[in-house]
């Protein structure tokens, strides 16, 4: 028994307040996608109408891997790098938040999750028109000639890991903000009292301190980044897909389920990976 | 270089945060502005300013269906999700039972996963049982409640962790039963965590796309009418409704806090 189990009670009850929820989560989360898993495996020639069947077809896995390895490497890149972007924007707004806004801070968080507030498709498409070739920044840009005469933003990489790095920034500012405001502030006093100037605070106490919010952040923001198409799909083109375009494609319009459940596994086993080191590091309790 | 290092984290940290905040507000400022295009060819570029969309908002056909759609699901998958995520933050922070790591873990799953691959084998799960052909509010509701139910119970659970046991104990020292303590202390002080998951929950729901779009058969939300509108260009109308929406939301926000500071500590 743990320390954190004292006061609590052992009795049927629990049992029936988890029933209806975790049954909720079995039925309709962890059963299809351990079905999702079998079909991967299921042979690649059968289709919806006549029926698949179990042949362990692990050659799908290879199939899908190299038929669709731009797609899952340019996944990766761009996650990667909108993720990067995004705690690089994150930081100092949570910093700004947690140390800097006194009376304003709740204000600054309002304003920091204000933007969800509307729909993550008609922003998206916002994006669409910010960055249109007449817009202010693509004609900005040609001025100040960092852009080509005749150089676009929309319809090319830019524009998505644009959009991903936007849509995502929130997951990264909060729990940042989370783990930065409980730090105790004396103990950057103290470190500037044995006469660490500013930078030196910052990487010897702040920084590590706010490693938790700092991994929370990065999974939250990888991870849908990773799975996302909807930016590739209104702000990119097809040369920007990523593997979620690949998924919806394979599973609503080719129907090919066993190659789309395989790169869905794909895709959920690098995160996975990536979780497990976070669990690692910070335990399962302190995730949920 | 530390009067220098000072001065920098006391005023460039705050200028960075407003430009951030900037950035974060652009795509804001931009849906206002489209709901007033006069829109002609270009749908994504400003043309000329009009009132013409805010004064007849349900122009476009389906958009407006697509909205009342939109809100009967979350209003109901928010319902779902806010009453089966609570008994099980409940059961996790007040009861003691065999099995806690697979269930945090089964909590913590749905979050981690893309939502490509729930809407995906979600679709899977239905068609192998023969219900591809029925697909609509209701799996769309199923799956809803769903991803809701982890972020309800984090919510929650956050809210009741953190709450002082004291008060209870004392009600029971007053005599009160477990009933009695539990809807006149342990409920009202849970209730703002409730809301506040069931606001997430709403938001979520109506917002989603890729889910529903694997499992709405003919059922069009709000995201699958913008969804199936951009390949030609969106109505403005669109930018109307995101702009209420927004509208609304922020009202709603500053509302509540301002309430809550308003009451006596």
């Amino acid at each position: 028994m743990s320390a954190a189990d004292t006061g609590r009670r052992t009795s049927r009850t629990g049992y029936l307040l988890l029933l209806p929820g975790l049954l909720w989560l079995v039925v309709f989360f962890l059963v299809p996608t351990i079905q999702l898993a079998a079909t991967s495996l299921y042979d690649p020639s059968g289709s919806l109408d006549s029926g698949y069947a179990m042949t362990w077809s692990f050659s799908n896995y290879w199939d899908a891997l190299s038929t669709f390895r731009a797609p899952f490497l340019r996944s990766l890149l761009y996650a990667a790098v909108a993720t990067v972007l995004a705690l690089v924007l994150a930081y100092p707004l949570a910093y700004a938040i947690a140390f800097k806004a006194g009376r304003w801070k709740n204000l600054m968080l309002v304003l920091v999750i204000a933007p969800f507030f509307t729909s993550f498709l008609v922003r998206t498409l916002a994006w669409k028109s910010i960055l249109s070739d007449n817009g202010f920044v693509a004609t900005t840009l040609q001025v100040l000639h960092i852009l080509g005469p005749g150089g676009r933003l929309l319809a090319t990489s830019v524009a998505v890991v644009t959009g991903l790095t936007y849509n995502f920034l929130p997951f990264m500012v909060l729990p940042l903000y989370a783990s930065l405001e409980k730090i105790d502030l004396r103990l950057i006093e103290a470190s500037s009292d044995l006469y660490a100037d500013a930078l030196t605070s910052f990487r010897k106490v702040t920084l590590p301190l706010s490693m938790p919010g700092l991994v929370a952040g990065t999974l939250l923001t990888f991870i849908p980044a990773a799975g996302d198409y909807i930016n590739a799909e209104l702000l990119g083109t097809p040369r920007q897909y990523m593997i979620g375009n690949v998924i919806d494609n394979l599973f609503l319009v080719q129907l090919d389920y066993p190659a789309a459940a395989a790169c869905s596994v794909v895709l959920m086993a690098a995160i996975v990976v990536m979780v497990l080191v976070y669990v690692r590091r910070a335990g399962t309790e302190e995730l949920v | 270089m530390s009067r220098v290092g000072r001065w920098v984290t006391e005023h460039a940290v705050m200028a960075v945060a407003m430009l951030v905040l900037v950035y974060m507000f652009l795509p804001i400022f931009y849906v206002v502005l489209m709901s007033f295009n006069d829109q002609g060819r270009l749908a994504y570029e400003f043309q000329g300013f009009t009132l013409a969309n805010w004064e007849d908002p349900c122009g476009p056909s389906g958009m407006c269906g697509a909205v009342v759609k939109s809100l009967q699901i979350g209003f109901l998958a928010t319902l779902g999700a806010t009453l089966l995520g609570t008994l099980v933050a409940f059961a996790l922070v007040r009861h003691r039972f065999r099995g806690r790591a697979a269930t945090s873990l089964l909590i913590f799953l749905p979050m981690a996963t893309p939502e490509v691959v729930m809407g995906s084998s979600l679709l899977a799960l239905f068609t192998s049982v023969g219900l591809s052909g029925s697909l609509g509010f209701w799996s769309i509701l199923v799956a809803h409640i769903m991803f809701c139910l982890s972020f309800v119970v984090v919510t929650v659970k956050a809210r009741l962790a953190g709450l002082d046991s004291a008060m209870e104990q004392a009600a029971m020292d007053l005599y009160a039963n477990e009933w009695q303590t539990f809807w006149r202390i342990t409920f009202p002080l849970v209730f703002p965590g409730i809301m506040a998951a069931a606001l997430l929950s709403f938001s979520l729901s109506f917002d989603d796309f890729i889910v529903t779009n694997f499992n709405h058969g003919n059922t069009v939300t709000f995201p699958m009418y913008v969804w199936g509108a951009a390949q030609r260009g969106i109505p403005p109308q669109v930018n109307v409704v995101g702009t209420v929406m927004f509208i609304l939301a922020l009202a709603l926000v500053l509302g509540g806090s301002l309430l809550q500071r308003r009451r006596p500590a």
